[in-house]
């Protein structure tokens, strides 16, 4: 077929589709539709953004998207890009109905972007951003040298994910003075027991008292009780502490603190951290913008008049989507299934749930709606996992004994919170810096707040290198092994442990 | 509804970041094959690969380290056809099924080490970048010819890469004074010129490399594996750098014989041992058909070094026979995980001759530096 006619035909499914999901009710910023070849979605892919940065790790990945993609083992069909107007890349080589699937895909996805609560702080101009930031990257490589550079992104990259996408909801102002109180209260304060030094279960201890009954929840108050005891005198010394309380955002706290870092490293720090808030989201709400698109490019595609053998094509590249795996949760599926699921119990409420929770019924649509505005991959399956949905499709947790990886729940409720555990914090640790100060000498100390799963150990010592180089100092990592606290250390020579 | 959508196509064939990018990763691999020979060379998959032309070799350095859990010790989520039940085993780990069993990535979760794709002359081509023949004197025979190219034809046909591009325009401005301009305009296609090459071959001394194993019963499969990795890249080392050079496999037990290369890198034997008959026949060989006049002469034997006390004194006397012949005679001596009693080595110490070398390997990684002991073309700075 000509280029210009295929554009042709393309426009007019565009329209096509887009009147149909705007039916629907689907809201989405305009779109930017553009075919690529497939080297070229590889790259987007690879560095999730047109205009990024380069370095070596996109190179990597590139190649290993690409090197699956000659083998035919798989294939992108689209990319799309968080941003207003959105930007899609439709596969160079996709046939029309492929092409009719994916802008419909494309469509829902961005709805989602524009609706969901967890994007509502993206910036929707990454794609300017990006390039600029990119530019001033290339800057440094002529300054300092690209080795020096590069070097340097090594260890920032490393550390990406150690950033805390929700610190706008209390960015430390607040807490500083409340710290501060702590400190008087302390100081004006002997502990003992049942009273306590702590600002916030001060309060609390007041509101107990000032009801003068017990509630439900006094074994709470007790637990922050027992908590401080004892700790009055450390937290006079505490007061000067930096970070004041322990912060999530690594990057955020080397950049702001890290005492020998020049300007131009400070910047990229901002860069990646920069890139990676803008990423968060969409690790976070991966198996819901999965299962939204899929579920509505369904939806559109039967709205669409197809011929037999499009009809055919379309149900092989969509089987293809929702295939399911052993070894891991397919997002596509899962969250299609949630919302359909969703959908029919809002649709046809059990005379229990009428009667429980008032659901009149017919409310299915308004209800999936409600959901991807408000919910997140964690919530989703906390709130809407059915037992009927683990157990129909046959979703279980598994872990590994001996060489083996076997089954190793089914129960629906443990397979449930199995899920909702993996996803917490994008299913990356917990980590915080504590003390920027460590033992007064300039070193900083991070803890990993455990939670149940130990950390990989042979990972965690070769990530140490990567702190010290942004910091400068020695690196302290607090963490829990088999059941034993551990402080690692890395001195800028080599890594040593230790039982606390 | 106008103006809220766009479709375009643009020309993206300058878009080359992906590509830039990937390259600069390729260089990483390299330098980091380079940085971890030592534990490349004696990979499995090499050893083993059958003539393939592509290995697959584990990196480790490239890995993009951060900190994550420990996937051995979390549960997964995953989904089946249906009928799952708990206990069912989805499937195994195999990289830790045994030592010594191959390596593969699987899908499972935490398996992602890095595995680079590298071609065996590739590979080569690294190992052998330090290493060289030690010692190589002149010969009256001179057969050992290595293939050099020279440009030093200028024809008006060739291959495009291979234009000379002075000369083509040196004749594109002689065309046009001839026709009266004093510059040059457009460069036709009887201006061109081609550079071409002629094949010649740069003599060398005749070399002869004699490889000597043990094969007796006390050498495990262990053993000889690190016997022939070492042997698998001196052979392929030859080879590739020089054009005649020749090798004779000799293998022993109580008794020695000279071997296919074939039935040397794959049968195995068993028995008692006696090393000095390898030396006797070895020496044998030498007299009936290399001359230490026309040849330069090597010869390397690996054993575990258990060898009958008895037999002792009489290596230590063929060795120094071989050494009068030989520019270089290297001994490595394996010694096995699990217990060492080296009778062997301990009695070739006394030797003392800058010609003879002996190399003790504990593992797999030795294997690279006995390569580069026994290969250092300059022996007299010893760098290792």
């Amino acid at each position: 077929m000509h280029p210009q006619e295929e554009i042709k035909k393309l426009e007019k499914s565009i329209e096509q589709i887009t009147d149909i999901a705007r039916k629907f009710n689907l809201d989405f910023y305009n779109m930017y539709f553009e075919i690529c070849p497939a080297d070229i979605i590889y790259s987007f892919g690879s560095y999730g953004m047109p205009t990024r940065f380069s370095h070596w790790t996109f190179g990597k990945a590139y190649h290993k998207m690409k090197t699956q993609y000659d083998y035919n083992l798989s294939r992108i069909y689209e990319m799309v890009i968080n941003s207003d107007p959105c930007y899609a890349f439709l596969l160079e080589g996709n046939s029309l109905v492929q092409n009719k699937m994916v802008i419909a895909h494309v469509l829902a996805h961005c709805d989602f972007f524009k609706n969901n609560y967890y994007f509502n702080r993206t910036s929707r101009k990454m794609v300017e951003s990006m390039s600029v930031a990119a530019d001033r990257i290339r800057g440094y490589e002529f300054k300092f040298g690209r080795d020096k550079v590069e070097s340097f992104l090594d260890a920032v990259i490393s550390l990406q994910e150690n950033i805390d996408s929700e610190r706008h909801i209390d960015p430390g102002e607040g807490k500083k003075k409340k710290y501060k109180n702590k400190g008087h209260s302390c100081r004006e304060q002997t502990c003992s027991g049942d009273k306590c030094c702590q600002g916030s279960c001060h309060r609390d201890t007041h509101r107990q008292s000032d009801s003068g009954q017990s509630t439900p929840y006094d074994d709470l108050w007790n637990l922050d009780k027992r908590e401080c005891d004892g700790k009055c005198d450390e937290a006079e010394d505490e007061v000067k502490r930096i970070p004041e309380q322990p912060e999530k955002d690594l990057l955020l706290f080397m950049m702001n603190y890290g005492r020998d870092l020049q300007d131009w490293q400070r910047d990229v720090i901002s860069i990646i951290r920069e890139e990676m808030l803008y990423f968060w989201p969409q690790m976070q709400t991966k198996i819901m913008n999965e299962g939204w698109a899929t579920y509505w490019h369904m939806r559109i595609m039967r709205e669409m008049d197809l011929t037999e053998d499009e009809a055919v094509e379309f149900a092989k590249t969509h089987s293809g989507v929702i295939q399911p795996s052993k070894y891991q949760i397919n997002p596509y599926y899962l969250g299609l299934k949630m919302y359909e699921d969703i959908e029919k119990r809002w649709d046809n409420p059990t005379d229990e749930e009428k009667e429980k929770y008032g659901r009149p019924g017919g409310e299915g649509k308004q209800k999936i709606f409600e959901v991807r505005e408000t919910e997140n991959d964690l919530s989703f399956i906390r709130n809407y996992l059915t037992r009927e949905l683990v157990e129909e499709y046959d979703l279980y947790l598994y872990k590994k004994i001996g060489y083996d990886w076997k089954v190793s729940d089914k129960d629906w409720e443990k397979v449930r919170d199995g899920l909702v555990i993996n996803l917490y914090n994008c299913g990356l640790p917990y980590i915080v810096v504590e003390d920027g100060d460590f033992g007064k000498r300039g070193e900083i100390y991070l803890r990993h707040v455990h939670e149940g799963s130990d950390l990989d150990v042979y990972y965690l010592e070769r990530t140490l290198p990567h702190v010290y180089k942004v910091w400068g100092r020695a690196v302290h990592m607090e963490t829990i092994v088999d059941g034993k606290k551990v402080l690692f250390t890395f001195n800028g020579d080599k890594t040593s442990k230790k039982f606390i | 509804m106008s103006g809220e959508y766009t479709v375009s196509r643009e020309d993206w064939s300058l878009h080359r970041k992906g590509e830039i990018d990937r390259e600069r990763h390729r260089e990483k691999v390299r330098e980091a094959i380079k940085k971890n020979l030592a534990d490349v060379v004696s990979e499995e998959s090499i050893i083993l690969s059958d003539g393939r032309k592509v290995v697959k070799v584990p990196i480790r350095s490239l890995e993009e380290y951060h900190f994550r859990f420990d996937s051995g010790k979390r549960k997964h989520g995953g989904q089946g056809q249906g009928d799952t039940k708990e206990g069912d085993v989805l499937g195994s780990d195999q990289r830790q099924a045994g030592p010594g069993k191959g390596k593969g990535a699987g899908e499972e979760p935490g398996v992602d080490y890095y595995e680079a794709e590298i071609t065996i002359d590739e590979l080569a081509q690294l190992i052998f970048e330090d290493l060289g023949l030690p010692n190589l004197q002149p010969k009256k025979k001179h057969e050992l010819a290595s293939e050099a190219f020279e440009f030093k034809d200028i024809r008006k046909k060739g291959i495009s890469s291979n234009i000379d591009r002075k000369r083509t325009i040196l004749e594109a401005l002689k065309r046009n004074a001839r026709q009266g301009r004093p510059d040059s305009k457009k460069i036709t296609k009887e201006d061109l010129r081609f550079k071409t090459w002629d094949i010649t071959y740069k003599y060398e001394s005749n070399a002869v490399v004699l490889a000597m194993m043990d094969t007796s019963g006390s050498m495990g499969p262990y053993e000889k594996y690190i016997a022939r990795s070492f042997f698998f890249w001196m052979v392929r080392f030859l080879r590739t750098k020089y054009q005649n050079v020749q090798i004779v496999f000799l293998a022993h037990h109580v008794e020695a014989r000279e071997t296919t290369e074939e039935e040397f890198f794959t049968k195995g034997a068993s028995g008692g041992t006696r090393c000095s008959s390898v030396y006797k026949l070895a020496l044998e060989i030498i007299e009936s058909r290399y001359s230490p006049d026309d040849y330069n002469i090597y010869a390397f034997h690996f054993s575990d070094g258990d060898n009958l006390t008895s037999d002792n004194e009489k290596c230590v006397s063929y060795v120094k026979e071989l050494l009068q012949l030989c520019n270089l005679v290297g001994y490595g001596e394996i010694e096995g995980p699990y217990y060492h009693t080296s009778t062997l080595r301990t009695a070739l110490k006394k030797i003392v001759d800058l010609k003879f070398t002996s190399v003790g390997i504990k593992g797999k990684s030795d294997v690279y530096p006995a390569l580069k002991t026994f290969f250092n073309p300059h022996p007299e700075n010893k760098a290792q």
